[in-house]
């Protein structure tokens, strides 16, 4: 009658836990097959529904691929990993965990740099002193290449950054950096400053649903009910 | 379709080999540029923003390259490698593919491989007379390749800049005018906040800036003060006289506040002249800013242009002047041209583009400003165009 609907969580760490403790309170007990380092699950509470435990930016890839139809995961990398995840995925579940800001931040003593605009003139001033551009540290490739155009500024390169990417202005490789933030001490630390404009946006832990897996009544209902177990 | 056929293949070639005789009898020597280029060439020219157009790619050694987005910079690369200074002068044709991401935006929309056949000129003496003659072989190759009722729209980016050292406003407002140019929509809010119509944002260097507005102490001094308390180091790459520098600007900007609108009005009223090139010397008279000789020579220079257009060798196409024109083009910093037909649809199709470009040498890595004017010549689109007319 339906497609066997694959329900993608992630398979380790905190936002295992709560994606685990917020399914199981609106009704959706999870539970892995085999040993509990096994990679797939079973879900009560659904009808033909199997669970893949994957890594989140494994689960983004795979919404987008299509081999899953629902995956928990952070909108960071969903925004990430697809060109446009708007009209791909449906995020309209925001699961109120993982919380992260995704800035642009740069050195606190450009005492003359405060929005997207200074950094746009700052770009150019620095080409044209150092014959090169000036170099935005980052994990968020495309995220940041969206952001910078919508906001007009083109004249800078990416460097990419997996780790630590707070300390590439001190240390020289990068001016500029893109990176999450939640408290924003890591910032502090490192004497960074976020632009009066540089919230790209505030992600958190959603339930993607991929949008051609629509409309399904098991994942309407699911929603709902997830939904009703936040409001509470 | 997947490919090109024997027939359409045979076509192309036909009118391509018509279009490079013409060049090479004008001069122009055939060289055949790398496919392959280094991608920092284009990445540190262009930006990250190059990304989105172009297919960059590493070799297992990591050195990032790419497939030629067009012609000119790989010829400007040739000509560097191979010129005995890069001022010397050199003519140059060509006639190969390049390659762009299909639909990433309204204005690469098409195929991802695409012929682009041109001219550039490296290093010639006399501004006006290569541009006229490189105009001119374009318009040439549109006649011999039977294009008809195609369009030539000019415009002059050097007449925007004189016209900007011609009014009265702080260096740092020019700057910012300029670099906005490209983008209207920004340009015009940029425009309303110097005039006060449209207050700037707060932002959170303000209350710095305002104090430095009042308080005529040394920039710098407070600069470092500030740094100093704050325990802020300074990072690699700014001192603290940049970053004094931008804020004595501003504090300078907020003073000077706000443009006239009068001046607003005449940078607006520039930028809505066009029409056919008979009515333009009089419309840039009518601007009353000829007493400024750096637009005078600028209007005139346009106007002797003109006269070395032969445009009676223009028998299937209609010309027209806008000062607005060249706005969303690339590389161009002077006069500027593009040929269009009408497609199917009766939507604007761009079939060949030109114009002067004396920057892309020095950012391509030689700290000299060599003129350089040149066209490309989509060949396809030619053919198709040509093909459509007939049919």
């Amino acid at each position: 009658m339906s497609n066997k609907l694959t329900i993608a969580l992630p398979s380790k760490g905190r936002l295992m836990e709560k994606a685990q403790d917020l399914f199981a309170a609106a009704g959706y007990e999870i539970s892995r097959i085999g040993s509990a380092r096994g990679y797939q699950g079973k879900i009560s509470g659904i009808e033909d529904a199997e669970v893949a435990f994957l890594s989140a930016g494994e689960i983004a890839q795979s919404l987008m691929d299509g081999t899953i139809d629902i995956g928990v995961t952070g909108e960071d990398l969903l925004r990430e990993t697809m060109p446009d995840a708007d009209a791909l995925v449906d995020m309209s579940v925001r699961l109120g965990f993982g919380h992260a800001d995704v800035i642009v931040a740069l050195p606190k003593c450009w005492l003359d740099v405060a929005t997207m605009a200074d950094l746009d003139e700052v770009c150019e001033d620095w080409y044209a002193t150092h014959n090169k551009r000036l170099r935005v540290a980052t994990k968020y490739l495309r995220i940041t290449r969206r952001f910078f155009a919508d906001k007009g500024v083109t004249g800078y390169r990416i460097v990419e950054s997996l780790g630590a990417t707070e300390g590439a202005p001190a240390s020289g490789t990068a001016q500029v950096i893109v990176d999450i933030t939640s408290t924003g001490s890591t910032l502090e630390a490192n004497n960074l400053k976020v632009l009066d404009d540089g919230l790209i946006f505030q992600s958190e832990a959603v339930l993607g649903v991929a949008k051609k897996a629509l409309p399904d009544q098991r994942i309407s209902d699911m929603q709902a009910k997830l939904l009703e177990q936040l409001e509470t | 379709m997947p490919g090109k056929s024997s027939d359409y293949r045979t076509k192309l070639a036909v009118q391509n080999e018509q279009l490079m005789g013409l060049f090479e009898a004008a001069g122009h020597e055939f060289i055949e540029p790398e496919i392959i280029q280094p991608a920092d060439v284009f990445l540190e020219r262009t930006g990250e923003d190059l990304r989105s157009r172009t297919y960059v790619f590493s070799d297992p050694e990591g050195n990032e390259l790419c497939l030629r987005p067009d012609l000119t910079v790989p010829t400007c690369r040739y000509h560097l490698a191979s010129a005995p200074t890069p001022q010397s002068q050199a003519r140059y044709s060509y006639n190969g593919p390049a390659f762009r991401h299909a639909n990433t935006n309204a204005t690469t929309k098409g195929p991802r491989e695409f012929g682009q056949l041109g001219l550039e000129w490296f290093g010639a003496e006399n501004a006006q007379n290569a541009e006229a003659e490189i105009f001119n072989l374009t318009i040439a190759a549109m006649e011999k390749a039977g294009l008809k009722n195609y369009t030539v729209r000019i415009g002059d980016l050097g007449l925007f800049n004189a016209l900007l050292g011609a009014m009265d406003m702080p260096e740092r407002w020019r700057r910012r005018l300029a670099h906005e140019f490209w983008r209207p929509l920004a340009f015009h809010k940029l425009l309303r906040h110097l005039t006060g119509q449209q207050p700037f944002a707060t932002t959170s260097c303000d209350d710095l800036v305002a104090k430095l507005a009042t308080d005529k102490s040394d920039t710098k001094a407070v600069v470092e003060t500030v740094l100093d308390e704050e325990n802020w180091a300074l990072v690699p790459g700014r001192t603290s006289d940049d970053i004094a520098r931008r804020l004595a600007e501003k504090a300078s900007d907020k003073n000077a506040m706000p443009l006239s609108s009068q001046i607003a009005d005449t940078i607006n009223a520039y930028l809505s002249i066009h029409g056919t090139l008979d009515t333009i010397p009089a419309k840039l008279e009518d601007l009353g800013l000829f007493s400024d000789d750096r637009f005078a020579s600028a209007c005139a220079d346009l106007n002797k242009r003109f006269d070395l257009f032969g445009l009676d060798a223009m028998k299937n196409g209609s010309i027209s002047f806008a000062a607005e024109f060249g706005r969303s083009l690339e590389y161009y910093t002077g006069f500027v041209f593009q040929i269009e037909v009408e497609d199917k649809d009766g939507a604007p199709m761009v079939i060949a583009g030109g114009g002067r470009y004396d920057d892309l040498i020095s950012d391509i890595g030689k700290c000299v400003s060599v003129p350089a004017v040149g066209c490309a010549i989509y060949s396809e689109r030619l053919l198709n165009a040509v093909e459509g007319q007939n049919s």
